[in-house]
């Protein structure tokens, strides 16, 4: 029992000492999970609009597709995403392996077909009515769309949300493509698994309170913006 | 709202722009085995190495196995690993050049103190002979690592086979220490590089519930070599500064880190760059 009481006690020493090992791992978290959940949003909003607003033959198919992807084991993402960008695979000119961005492109792979499929599924539960109201008032196509998201704001923020967790909680192509490397691209997920298998106990525990701060916030910030509607 | 998601967004895009600027001038980027990362001796060995050639140091910690295997696809610099016959073999082949030995250390079979097969103070070859037949539980780590290489070389050695199958024989597919807590959850014997076994010890406050029962047979040397990947093959490797590396760690300099590395006041590497 002991050494779970001293990894809290650990922990907290760590937070409030700054301790820069674990101040690192959460700064490398930030700066991946905005960067892969930027692109993510910017492609994956526009996209779910279209599956859920139009219909096309073989959209059904599409749509199943899309939400078999929700299933993507990270491992694979983080083993095709290695076959792509090592040096001996097509990308490897580059040289992201074991970068940020390189990380960012396996998590974005993660997210995007969260933000589609729950975008689309918000657009396609909306009132057609709103659409045509908006159209027939003179909007451009570009701009009902844009219309349309924001009425639907709350649920593609959920989307957002649900995806953002995705990403900052998994730990597979953290792993296999940002290879745990101090100070560069050890995560709060790796740096757990980590100091976990090392035995440090608190660094796991002070990490994996830090993570979870993030998902309350996150969480506490779409509740507001959904009261002060 | 608007302006707040303009704000966001904002945000992210200063984050991304932002992360050229973090990258070092000059780095070497290295693939090693569990067991040097799990001990902290390459967060003695990076600074002082930064600090002698300004060269930074950047290491991903994986199987032996793991590692060459990076160093065939070119995606890393310089291997750090354990597994002589298998180093030999990448070198021939034409993916490494400049191996050079650096340090040792040697294994041991730990397991609980209560010993049920007996195997307390015999040679190796006899100890897993001894686990075999009273089919003690044995935890292998089953993941191509150095450690693995050498286990799986000893029951052959041993003259035994089809382990694969066999109930009282687990694989972790996990790093040493992993493989280590495992054995000690179930109670099973395991073989480990003393390095490990001392960071073990030490995180159970110089108590742990798996104790040394075979070790200094001359089978279990573990002997640690560096590889510079061949920049023939790969031809984006920093090979020069790989060389500056070999040549740091192979010198008195880097020697003597090696040497002076120590946890719970016990010496985990034996520096032998010199012998060869």
């Amino acid at each position: 029992m002991n050494y779970i009481l001293e990894g809290f006690i650990g922990a907290i020493n760590l937070l409030l000492t700054k301790d820069p090992e674990t101040y690192s791992a959460i700064w490398t978290t930030l700066r991946i999970s905005t960067l892969s959940i930027t692109f993510t949003l910017l492609l994956g909003i526009p996209l779910g609009f279209l599956l859920g607003h139009y219909s096309f033959p073989g959209k059904r198919v599409l749509r199943t597709i899309v939400d078999t992807l929700l299933a993507l084991p990270t491992v694979v993402v983080g083993l095709l995403v290695y076959a792509f960008i090592s040096r001996r695979g097509p990308f490897g000119e580059l040289g992201l392996l074991f970068t940020i961005p390189g990380v960012a492109i396996g998590q974005f792979i993660l997210a995007l077909p969260i933000v589609v499929s729950l975008t689309a599924s918000a657009i396609e539960g909306m009132d057609p009515k709103v659409y045509l109201t908006i159209k027939t008032l003179g909007a451009s196509n570009k701009q009902a769309a844009i219309a349309s998201l924001w009425e639907g704001r709350y649920a593609v923020l959920a989307a957002a949300i649900t995806a953002y967790s995705r990403v900052i909680s998994e730990v597979g192509i953290s792993m296999m493509i940002g290879g745990n490397i101090k100070w560069h691209t050890r995560t709060i997920t790796t740096a757990i698994a980590l100091e976990t298998g090392k035995g440090e106990f608190s660094m796991g525990i002070a990490l994996g309170a830090v993570l979870l701060a993030f998902a309350f916030f996150a969480n506490t910030l779409v509740s507001f913006l959904r009261r002060r509607a | 709202m608007r302006k707040f998601f303009a704000f966001l967004v904002s945000v992210a895009l200063l984050m991304a722009l932002a992360l050229p600027g973090v990258a070092a001038p000059q780095y070497l980027m290295m693939a090693t085995t569990t067991s040097t990362d799990n001990t902290g001796l390459l967060n003695v060995l990076a600074p002082a190495f930064e600090k002698a050639a300004g060269i930074e140091l950047r290491w991903t910690a994986v199987g032996t196995g793991k590692a060459l295997e990076l160093g065939k696809n070119c995606d890393v610099d310089i291997l750090l690993v354990h597994a002589p016959n298998k180093e030999k073999k990448f070198v021939e082949d034409g993916y490494g050049v400049n191996r050079r030995e650096v340090m040792y250390n040697d294994f041991v079979i730990i397991g609980p103190p209560s010993d049920p097969a007996n195997i307390k103070g015999l040679d190796v070859i006899s100890a897993l002979k001894k686990i075999r037949s009273h089919e003690a539980l044995f935890v292998s780590r089953g993941d191509n690592s150095g450690t693995h290489t050498k286990e799986l070389k000893l029951w052959k050695e041993a003259g035994i086979n089809g382990l694969d199958k066999e109930k009282w024989y687990i694989q972790t597919g996990q790093g040493m220490l992993n493989t280590i807590n495992i054995a000690t959850e179930r109670d099973g014997y395991t073989l480990t590089d003393r390095g490990t076994f001392i960071k073990y010890e030490a995180n159970h406050k110089g108590t742990p519930p798996l104790v040394i029962l075979v070790e200094g047979d001359k089978l279990l040397l573990n002997q640690y070599s560096v590889i510079a990947v061949n920049p023939k093959r790969c031809p984006k490797v920093k090979y020069d500064l790989a060389l500056k590396f070999i040549d740091w760690i192979t010198s008195q300099e880097g020697q003597k880190v090696i040497g002076d590395f120590r946890l719970m006041g016990k010496q985990l590497f034996v520096p032998n760059a010199a012998e060869q």
